[in-house]
């Protein structure tokens, strides 16, 4: 394996992480509205409170990743989704404030304020990230330079669209799991019967969206030809554990429940990358100005050194952020110094 | 407006706000580490509070640090494409490394840190005060370098990207060779080579050693100079608070012990700083001539070069408006700036000998006649302004910084010797009263000259964004249009408006508040009070 791949691999790791830990994160906005006493407002919250920045970091270092391995990308990305991302990063700050804030005074309009806020801003957040990925598959004007010649309306494509709602469905149902782990008692029998509702809506979501890539997705045929096996497998086991998401709710396995979740994320964000690779950001109409690992990489030496700091910073960051999540396992208990 | 300057408002706009916040978590990361550190020697409830109220504050700056830092990692992306493809290579990795080794330990820890007060013991609790504290410190080091490669740019080299095909022959990167299979070139420049525009796109620099990239010339005085400008804002702010509370005869017991330990860190760090301000200084003076005369205005090259106090300095411009030189009306101390520039104090008299090049020479003729290489004699000189940077701002945000910092010195020493005589207690002195009142003021004066600090660096930079590489004017996202910025930054004031001030609002009501209502034993606090931190014979508490 090639230096470039190994970092598109670790950049979608990043990615992937970033999905799987602030997906609950993001979509516990809507799910806030679902709820309508301050008191469960504050246990949700409160289940993200500790973790939530560190979860944001893996934003920050998947973007910090992709500006080292592959600045091409990020500089085509960022500045032709300016509007989007401009948008997506105030809903970014929106949400992180309305955490630290809402908890903060007791009035009750105050905390209205934060919680819309929260929850707009998640929303809009996952939103954002799922069209972002939507445009990426479906291919966006390039020029030769690698610069794009759209606007933001040319973002808003449908099927960018289908791949935004999909991302807030998955991640409303992963939140949904998220806070059965975290609860207990009744809340927590309000949130298993919520899964009954979340869970087949992405799913539904979940097969349209890979019978609209098959058929009408234009760059992904040559990937299908050539790795039609393995996304084969990586969509029937996803759909499959999604599936079984609702059988361990019944059987109030809820960690396992929401293990299941985040494989599904971790499935989908494969079938993400494997449909594209090697390509990272198809140019349409024109192909040849695609973005790929090669065209968009730094030069093998950055590649090299940043391997080596990667390989010796990651594990060390995973062992310490599993042993952080360990010590706040378990329910939710609202304390003097929760939000 | 143009693009350049609006993006460049913008970065200024969204890197300022966020700079408010860095400084008070590492320091007060810091200060942390010492309240916990202290909790643990003593096992007293004071100190239990005291940091408990600190660690409160420090989640609420925190929160607003990370909520305004996201927008840092992708301006780069968004509003500099064009430096992002030319400095990717080089400079995405520190940003890359400020993520694993820096952002992850801070936040990871800050969990435990503020939540974990009922799920570990104070080992722990201290341990992971000081993870934290190092993911601040390791943050600032690796934003540090990153800037510090734009400012004086090591271990790289110029190349050009070409698509070779089978036969060997090489194509510049936008000839659309259809479905001719290429590999991509990377053909390396003469080392005196000159960015044109249309390069853009084509020419990056590129890698030949991380190490020269990383510890480049100013990187070290830099990384310093801004580590200690933090831990005098984390101190002043203890400091100032706890003088507040004194004032107001408020959580006296807490204040007390709280003021002993923020005098203490802006003492030393203030007296530090003037160590590594000196060192810094000097750095400029050898690897950035031009911005050391523009930051003191000097114009001409001489000896006995003289060092600015204070005063006013605008640009004199000719009968058709052009820039041609500064007019100034300045404070001097005669001879300092080529004593300060040579460094040798012990022979202040053969020091002040040392020649200090201006503005009339800044930047050389040499330099200006490779990247001109058809201009006459006459044109280079008309050309040279365009070279400098802001020199009536520079000249003020840098000497301001100067002020301040040496205000603060006098501040926090002034405060060790009534402490030191046990003065400072005596809140019902007139003078005592006003002292106290000034060093509840120093919660403003260190983000003010770390702002004036910033600007300082970054415009007198100008108009390179790398520099002597790369000009700022280059470096912008081609396809970004100016409403797209004028819109942004418009939202970007509107939101850091009110999350500034709701942020102010929550901070002087947690302040208001105070640390919690534990009942310190005086007599035990008295006794088992580690040496340093007890008072003169005339303290009384």
């Amino acid at each position: 394996m090639d230096l470039n791949t190994i970092w598109f691999l670790l950049v979608g790791i990043l990615f992937t992480g970033y999905a799987v830990l602030d997906g609950f994160d993001l979509g516990m906005g809507p799910l806030l509205f679902a709820v309508k006493t301050d008191e469960e407002r504050r246990i949700f919250l409160n289940a993200i409170g500790p973790i939530w920045s560190g979860n944001e970091v893996w934003l920050v270092t998947g973007g910090g990743a992709l500006f080292a391995a592959f600045p091409e990308v990020y500089a085509t990305v960022f500045s032709g989704f300016y509007d989007a991302f401009m948008l997506l990063l105030f809903a970014l700050i929106f949400r992180a404030v309305a955490i630290e804030f809402r908890g903060q005074r007791p009035e009750a309009g105050w905390r209205r304020t934060w919680d819309i806020s929260f929850a707009v801003g998640s929303l809009a957040s996952a939103l954002l990230i799922g069209v972002a990925l939507g445009n990426i598959v479906w291919g966006i004007p390039l020029d030769a330079r690698h610069e794009f010649h759209g606007s933001f309306v040319t973002l808003l494509h449908p099927y960018a669209l289908l791949v935004g709602v999909t991302t807030v469905a998955l991640f409303v149902m992963h939140a949904n799991l998220y806070l059965v782990l975290k609860t207990a008692g009744s809340l927590q029998q309000k949130l298993m019967g919520w899964t009954t509702r979340t869970v087949p809506a992405y799913l539904v979501l979940f097969i349209v969206l890979n019978v609209v890539t098959i058929f009408a997705c234009p760059q992904i045929k040559s990937a299908l030809g050539q790795r039609w096996l393995l996304l084969g497998t990586a969509a029937t086991l996803s759909f499959a554990i999604t599936l079984n998401i609702l059988r361990e709710v019944r059987l109030k396995r809820d960690g396992r429940a929401f293990i299941c979740s985040s494989l599904s994320i971790v499935l989908l964000m494969f079938q993400f990358g494997a449909g594209v690779y090697p390509n990272m950001v198809f140019s349409v109409p024109d192909l040849a100005n695609s973005l790929n690992i090669h065209n968009g990489a730094s030069t093998q030496k950055s590649l090299q050194f940043m391997f080596y700091v990667a390989m010796i910073g990651v594990p060390i960051v995973l062992t310490y952020t599993a042993s952080i999540y360990y010590i706040f396992r378990g329910k939710v208990v609202l304390t003097e110094e929760s939000y | 407006m143009n693009v350049e300057i609006l993006s460049r408002v913008q970065f200024a706009l969204t890197i300022s706000f966020h700079f408010l916040f860095p400084p008070m978590t590492i320091g007060l990361g810091l200060m942390l580490v010492v309240m916990q550190t202290l909790r643990l020697r003593t096992g007293q409830a004071l100190y239990v509070d005291m940091a408990r109220f600190w660690t409160k504050v420090f989640g609420l700056i925190f929160a607003i640090g990370v909520a305004t830092g996201i927008p840092m990692e992708f301006q780069f992306g968004t509003n500099w494409a064009h430096y992002a493809r030319f400095v990717g290579d080089i400079f995405g990795g520190p940003l890359a490394i400020e993520g694993i080794y820096a952002f992850f330990l801070e936040s990871g820890f800050l969990a435990l840190l503020l939540f974990g007060w009922n799920k570990i013991g104070p080992k722990m609790h201290l341990f992971a005060t000081c993870m934290v504290s190092l993911g601040a410190h390791f943050s600032a080091i690796w934003i540090l370098v990153a800037n510090s490669w734009m400012q004086t740019p090591a271990g790289f080299h110029l190349a050009r990207q070409m698509k070779v095909v089978a036969g060997g022959q090489q194509h510049p990167m936008t000839a659309n060779l259809g479905d001719v299979p290429f590999t991509i070139l990377e053909v390396r420049l003469p080392a005196a080579y000159v960015v044109q525009p249309a390069d853009l796109g084509q020419v990056r620099a590129v890698i030949d050693s991380f190490p020269d990239a990383i510890f480049n010339p100013s990187t070290l005085d830099r990384l310093t100079h801004t580590i200690i400008a933090c831990w005098i804002t984390g101190s002043f702010l203890v400091a100032a608070v706890s003088a507040w509370w004194l004032l107001r005869g408020r959580n006296v017991d807490s204040a007390k012990a709280s003021i002993k330990i923020g005098l203490t860190g802006a003492t030393i760090a203030c007296v530090l700083q003037l160590v590594s301000a000196d060192s810094t200084a000097r750095g400029v003076s050898r690897n950035q001539p031009l911005k050391l005369a523009a930051l003191e205005s000097l114009e001409r090259t001489t000896k006995e070069a003289p060092m600015g106090i204070v005063g006013s300095v605008s640009w004199r411009r000719d009968t058709a408006g052009e820039i041609v030189g500064v007019d100034e009306k300045v404070l001097r101390i005669p001879g300092m700036l080529s004593i300060l520039v040579s460094g040798n104090f012990l022979h202040p008299v053969q020091a002040s000998q040392t020649v200090v090049p201006g503005l009339e020479q800044l930047p050389s003729d040499d330099f200006l006649r490779r990247r001109h290489p058809d201009a006459s004699a006459e044109q280079i000189r008309k050309l040279r302004p365009s070279y400098w940077p802001n020199v009536p701002v520079v000249f003020q945000t840098y000497h301001l910084m100067i002020g301040l910092g040496v205000a603060m010195t006098g501040i926090s020493l002034l405060g060790c010797v009534l402490w030191k005589f046990g003065k400072l207690w005596d809140t019902e002195n007139k003078l005592i009263r006003a002292y106290l009142l000034l060093l509840s003021s120093c919660i403003v004066l260190p983000q003010i000259a770390t702002q004036a600090g910033w600007f300082t660096a970054e415009m007198g930079r100008q108009p390179w964004i790398v520099y002597h590489v790369l000009k700022t004017g280059e470096a912008m996202s081609a396809v970004v249009k100016a409403p797209q910025v004028m819109t942004s930054i418009v939202l970007f004031s509107i939101i850091y408006l009110l999350i500034g001030s709701l942020f102010l609002r929550l901070f002087l009501r947690l302040v208001r508040l105070g640390p919690g209502k534990g009942d310190p034993d005086t007599s035990l606090f008295e006794r088992r009070r580690p040496l340093s931190l007890k008072g003169g014979r005339h303290t009384k508490g």
